[in-house]
């Protein structure tokens, strides 16, 4: 137990590529035992990630917790470092939930290069969560780059009649930005020895030699001079951005998710949009805090509008899909003002949005996967009265179309709240730029309630559709329960982030709290509301 | 029992309603159903009655009960205004003061009997099940809404009668007509509550909290320490943004649209949310953040003008409309506008004492109209009316009271409560003769189009189409109870707040004293008036209402309806009022088709130019390929090429002895090796 405990990370990580190695010798032609194989490693990847949930120490959110420190290759300074503290946490097991939920999806949806198809799917999930526990930005980068791989062949093969267009473009966008992440990366490596032998206290910490230590960086970034972190952050934020994706770089999304088979749209928004800010989370706003600040305008305006302009654009798609994909820069928006507003609300937000924006939209593209797999058509205007032969889908698409849409006591309320107090804390007019994405939001997601639900049932084509079956009830489940407690009782999920949020807080704007007790001590950074009073 | 520390189950027995209703009422018999859904909202009433009592009998300044049941977010440190750290905490907390006291009661006692009539008005209908648990998820959303205790409790009830409100509009979501008011009552109200949630951001970066008393408080001490002033842009700001979502929810100008559209829903939902309860909540939300209405007087004013202007607006609207529910659904915006009136000129208890009593009469009115829909086989307009006084006489008999309510005859219920807010909006300091004069006239107009309505629907000739005529039948008791209770609500609640000059002692607005106590604030002094000259004064607003029905005697009653007549009497005004002014026409130029055109307009933009960019990039790069490879094939490797023919031409005497061959080389050699020695033997000489 001790032995798992230690190396929980890396367990989960690799899990299901362990399953990959058992899924290539399986029979080709005995596809139940295929499918059964590669849901029960998901389904064990997820269980045996609980235990990261429950032995979290919460109270010390910010501290790197179940890390694993060992050297690889030695003479550049590598190291296989993984650990998480809050922010990871949360991401970590948005993966290992979602991962699991993806490939049940698939079950009726696939049934060509079944093996093939799988193996790519858990090989994803090893990439992501490699992503995600990485402390040491080599790694980070290695599994920032395979990641694409799997994806590539997801889109490029199980893909619809644009695959190879969707897949290459998928593909060589990212990596166009990957690149000048590397650039980024390798200036800070470079840069590191020096500012180490003229600041005792990062020498003393992380030595004088190269290294890749995410740490290292991080405590580097209050040293580092303006002008270098101002570049670096705009080679990182083109990276990011494109990965988030932020307006103007967001157009490889739509037609990624449109082309991608359900699984890989669930996964793409669910998970790898998640990547892009998680960057500017881990690597961008601690590394380089001189960097952001200057960037701060730019950043906060590309949100604001791309808030406005998915939603915009969403609203008059006639693919249901491009409809939610276009969303998804919308609420993506959201993320990221909530975390150039720089204030411990807006990015405590943030984070609960992502996992949010996970929960949400990857159960509305398993919601269109469905109507899908029976229409074999996503066109909004061949829809219409649907409720009348899938009552049960009726009601799961309401409760998302709600989560969506911000409906309190559902999740996307609590993330888009919060995020709006600590916009307008940052600006009145930020929160009230924003707070146009809501009405605008609501709009397009009832619209197309309307359009496919309501009205009479006059396609001939829809009048025999079946009810959700048993399996997809169970793939939508976890979510709808997901929504609901976030919704209800988000307090685990804010105590996660809080406090590594407060850190970024302090490294960017190291008088913001202005002398309050010291905040990595466990103790509340000002006294509860119920002391004021 | 103890009550009071039990208010937070009031919201929660409708839940379970809605739970066991939408889960597993498919299954259940119509009866059992009913039973359920009518059942929860009672025992809410119950609870909600048990503990109202208990409040009253504490001492007037305790009368303020919370109720916390967990902390509901944190969001961790946030910056106020004024420099200082605060949490962004929100407790799920209950709050019972005499100001929800008087709210849950009407909603969960309203509310019962409207579940009760439903039964029978419904009984047909195949979503039967589907109806009561939405109508339970409303009461949940409504009771939260009125008994939360901080701005973002009642936002949850906010947003969720909106929810529902959208889900029992678009009941009959076959009907293109249903789906497009659902949303258009939902997106509307979104443009309301984007105004409300900036101003609930903005309340908690002022003070530091949300919860009503912590803010309540938090005015008065920066008040008496003199950290606030009274119009700070700050409290202008908060108030009118929070009106924004006032007027939304409670449909005034410019956002009521929504309101008249939504009558596609089923008439119990009508009465239920777009007349007795959900369309007060901004009244609610307006009353609940007096104390930062009364820093910001210019919002007040704000408050007061919309207010008049729309009961004047809608009620103009209501003298032409047809439809027996729309008519009644424009009475419900012109209604709602008197209580933001009375908001506005700080009359805060005369607000709330209409809301009260107009859920009464309101909630009979559009009963009584489900109850004549109901007899006339779906029929809703008056014009396929008439005479139907005799065959349906408990529904003529209650809805005639619900009209002399409306009309404010004295005696009735309406008299008490309009003629309270006509006569604060002529003697408060922030009233104005102006304000009166629109209110009076508001009054004759409502008089006017009610007893249409009555004389249009109930006498004259029948206008009634033959195949209906003779299936005309009353209503069975479980709807005609209802109306005869809520009948007597119409003339009994009145007596609640029997003003001074009758001898009264204002029992209601005493009772909300505790929330509605004026901040220490310097006014104009109040004119104090004789009581002879009130009375005067609501003679003459009494005066008004009488000619109003008059007039419609002589057009209605006399001369039994002509559509010819009616259109040609108003002229040129007819097509401009039968038109609602034509603002439906004007938002959808201005608003709506214009976000679509932007929305358009930009996914082409995104297809032409972003992603142009992106595929122009890649092509540019591909073209940048083949110039590459040309570049390559002819100048890089065409020079490499090129050296390599000038010397292979160039080298050409040389190729013919560099020949490769080894015994070439070799004769070479031997050839050199047999000169060399021949020039040795020979060439010394």
């Amino acid at each position: 137990m001790d032995f798992f405990r230690q190396h929980i990370l890396t367990i989960v990580a690799f899990w299901p590529v362990a399953g990959v190695i058992v899924l290539v010798f399986l029979n080709k032609e005995n596809k139940t035992l295929i499918r059964w194989w590669a849901n029960f490693v998901a389904f064990a990847g997820f269980v045996i990630s609980l235990p990261i949930w429950f032995w979290f120490d919460f109270e010390n959110s910010d501290q790197m917790q179940f890390i694993q420190k060992v050297p690889w290759i030695q003479n550049l300074g590598v190291e296989y470092h993984v650990g998480i503290d809050g922010i990871s946490l949360l991401l970590v097991m948005l993966t290992t939930l979602l991962g699991p939920l993806a490939l049940l999806s698939s079950w009726d949806a696939i049934d060509n290069r079944l093996k093939e198809y799988y193996a790519f799917l858990l090989m994803l999930q090893t990439g992501m969560i490699g992503v995600f526990i990485s402390l040491d930005f080599f790694l980070f980068y290695v599994f920032w780059e395979v990641m694409l791989v799997p994806m590539y062949f997801l889109i490029g093969v199980w893909g619809g009649s644009r695959k190879l267009y969707a897949a290459i473009k998928f593909f060589l966008y990212t990596l166009f930005g990957s690149v000048l992440l590397l650039l980024g990366i390798l200036a800070l490596y470079f840069a590191y020895p020096g500012m180490a032998a003229q600041q005792p206290s990062l020498a003393a910490e992380f030595g004088t030699a190269h290294t890749f230590n995410v740490l290292a960086f991080q405590a580097m970034g209050s040293f580092l001079p303006a002008g270098l972190q101002w570049w670096i952050f705009l080679a990182f934020f083109v990276g990011f951005a494109i990965k988030v994706p932020m307006f103007p770089f967001h157009t490889w999304l739509p037609d990624a998710h449109v082309e991608a088979p359900t699984a890989g749209s669930v996964i793409l928004a669910g998970v790898l949009l998640k990547m892009g800010t998680y960057g500017f989370l881990r690597f961008s706003l601690p590394m380089l805090p001189e960097g952001t600040k200057a960037f701060i305008p730019l950043m906060i305006t590309l949100s604001i509008v791309g808030i406005v302009y998915g939603a915009l654009v969403a609203m008059m798609q006639p693919d249901m899909k491009k409809l939610v994909a276009y969303s998804s820069v919308s609420h993506m928006g959201f993320v990221t003002l909530g975390m150039f507003a720089l204030n411990p609300n807006g990015l405590n937000g943030s984070i609960i949005q992502q996992i949010n924006h996970g929960i949400s939209t990857g159960a509305l593209f398993l919601i269109v996967g469905m109507i899908y797999e029976r229409r074999h058509t996503r066109e909004i205007s061949q829809f219409g009265g649907i409720s009348h032969v899938m009552p049960v889908f009726a009601v799961v698409f309401l409760i998302m179309t709600m989560s969506s849409i911000g409906l309190p006591l559902l999740n996307g309320f609590i993330g888009e709240f919060t995020i709006l107090m600590g916009a307008l804390q940052a600006n009145l007019w930020y929160a009230i730029a924003a707070g146009s994405g809501i009405v605008l939001g609501a709009a397009y997601m009832l619209w197309l309630y309307q359009r496919t639900m309501f009205g009479t049932l006059d396609n001939p084509a829809n009048q025999k559709l079946l009810d959700m079956n048993f399996r997809e009830i169970v793939t939508v489940a976890p979510l709808i329960i997901m929504a609901f407690w976030i919704g209800l009782y988000p307090a685990p999920f804010f105590k996660a982030v809080e406090k590594p949020v407060n850190k970024i807080v302090l490294k960017v704007r190291p008088d913001f709290f202005q002398g309050a007790p010291q905040l990595n001590a466990g103790q509340p950074a000002v006294p509860a509301q119920g002391d004021a009073r | 029992m103890n009550f009071l520390d039990l208010i937070w189950l009031i919201p929660l027995f409708p839940v379970v309603g809605f739970l066991v209703n939408g889960l597993i009422g498919k299954r259940l018999p119509k009866s059992v159903v009913g039973i359920i859904g009518a059942g929860a909202v009672l025992v809410s009433f119950i609870f909600s009655a048990g503990a109202v009592l208990q409040l009253a009998q504490l001492p007037a300044e305790e009368r303020s009960h919370t109720v916390r049941l967990y902390q509901w977010f944190d969001a961790g440190a946030a910056q106020t205004l004024g420099g200082q750290m605060a949490r962004f905490q929100v407790d799920f907390g209950f709050l019972l003061d005499p100001l929800s006291s008087v709210m849950i009661l009407v909603v969960t006692g309203i509310g019962f009997l409207i579940h009760v009539y439903s039964t029978g008005y419904m009984h047909e209908e195949d979503g039967f099940y589907r109806f009561f648990a939405y109508l339970n998820l409303f009461m949940f959303s409504m009771l939260t809404l009125v008994l939360g205790s901080n701005y973002l409790m009642m936002f949850i009830g906010w947003e969720g009668v909106g929810l529902c409100s959208y889900l029992l509009i678009g009941y009959y979501f076959h009907k293109k007509s249903a789906g497009d008011a659902a949303k258009k009552a939902f997106v509307v109200n979104r443009v309301g509550d984007w105004g409300l949630s900036i101003g609930i951001m903005l309340i908690f970066v002022s003070f530091g909290t949300i919860e009503f008393t912590a803010v309540g408080e938090a005015v008065r001490e920066g008040l008496a320490a003199g950290s606030f002033s009274v119009s700070d842009p700050l409290f202008i700001g908060i108030a009118l943004a929070l009106f924004v979502g006032a007027t939304g929810k409670s449909a005034q100008l410019p956002l009521y649209v929504w309101l008249p559209d939504a009558m596609e829903g089923p008439t119990p939902v009508s009465a239920l949310i777009h007349a007795a309860t959900m369309v007060t909540a901004g009244v609610y939300m307006v009353a609940r953040s007096n104390f930062i209405f009364q820093m910001a007087p210019e919002a007040m004013a704000v408050v007061a003008v919309i207010g008049a202007l729309t009961a004047l607006f809608a009620a103009s609207i209501g003298l032409v409309q047809n439809d027996i529910k729309r008519v009644l659904a424009y009475s419900t915006v012109s209604q709602l506008g008197y209580m933001f009136l009375a908001l506005g000129v700080g009359a805060f208890a005369a607000g709330v004492f209409h809301l009260m009593t107009h859920a009464f009469f309101k909630a009979l009115l559009f009963l009584g109209s489900g109850s004549v829909i109901h007899a006339m086989h779906h029929e809703q307009d008056m014009r396929k009316m008439g005479a139907l006084k005799n065959k349906i006489p408990i529904t003529f008999k209650t809805m005639a009271i619900g009209t002399l309510a409306i009309a404010g005859i004295p005696g009735l219920a309406g008299f008490f409560s309009k003629d309270e807010i006509l006569w604060k909006a002529f003697s408060n300091p922030q009233g104005h003769v102006i304000l009166w004069l629109l209110g009076v006239v508001v009054a004759g107009m409502t008089a006017f189009y009610m007893f249409r309505l009555l004389f249009m629907t109930f006498y004259g000739e029948s206008r009634v189409d033959h195949h209906v005529e003779h299936h005309i039948h009353e209503s069975p008791k479980s709807m005609t109870i209802p109306l005869m209770v809520l009948a007597a609500g119409s003339v009994v609640s009145g007596y609640l707040g029997i003003p001074l000059w009758l001898g009264g002692t204002n029992a209601f607005e005493h009772w909300l004293e505790p929330v509605f106590e004026p901040l220490p604030i310097t006014q104009a002094a109040i004119v104090e008036h004789s009581h002879a000259f009130e009375a005067g004064m609501a003679a003459l607003s009494v005066m008004v209402a009488l000619a109003g029905i008059y007039l419609a005697y002589r057009k209605y009653y006399k001369t039994s309806y002509r559509a010819e007549t009616e259109v040609a009497s108003y002229g040129a005004a007819y097509p401009v009022l039968q038109n609602k002014y034509y603002v439906d026409e004007l938002y959808d130029g201005l608003f709506v088709n214009r976000v679509k055109d932007a929305g358009v307009g930009l996914w082409k933009f995104d297809a032409k130019l972003v992603d142009g960019a992106v595929n122009g990039s890649a092509s540019l790069t591909v073209t940048g390929a083949n110039g590459s490879n040309w570049w390559d094939r002819w100048i890089v490797d065409g020079i490499v090429r090129f050296i390599g023919g000038f010397i292979k031409t160039a080298s050409w005497p040389i190729r013919l002895i560099e020949t490769g061959y080894t015994q070439n080389y070799a004769l070479v050699m031997v050839l050199g090796v047999l000169i060399i020695i021949g020039y040795a033997l020979w060439g010394g000489q």
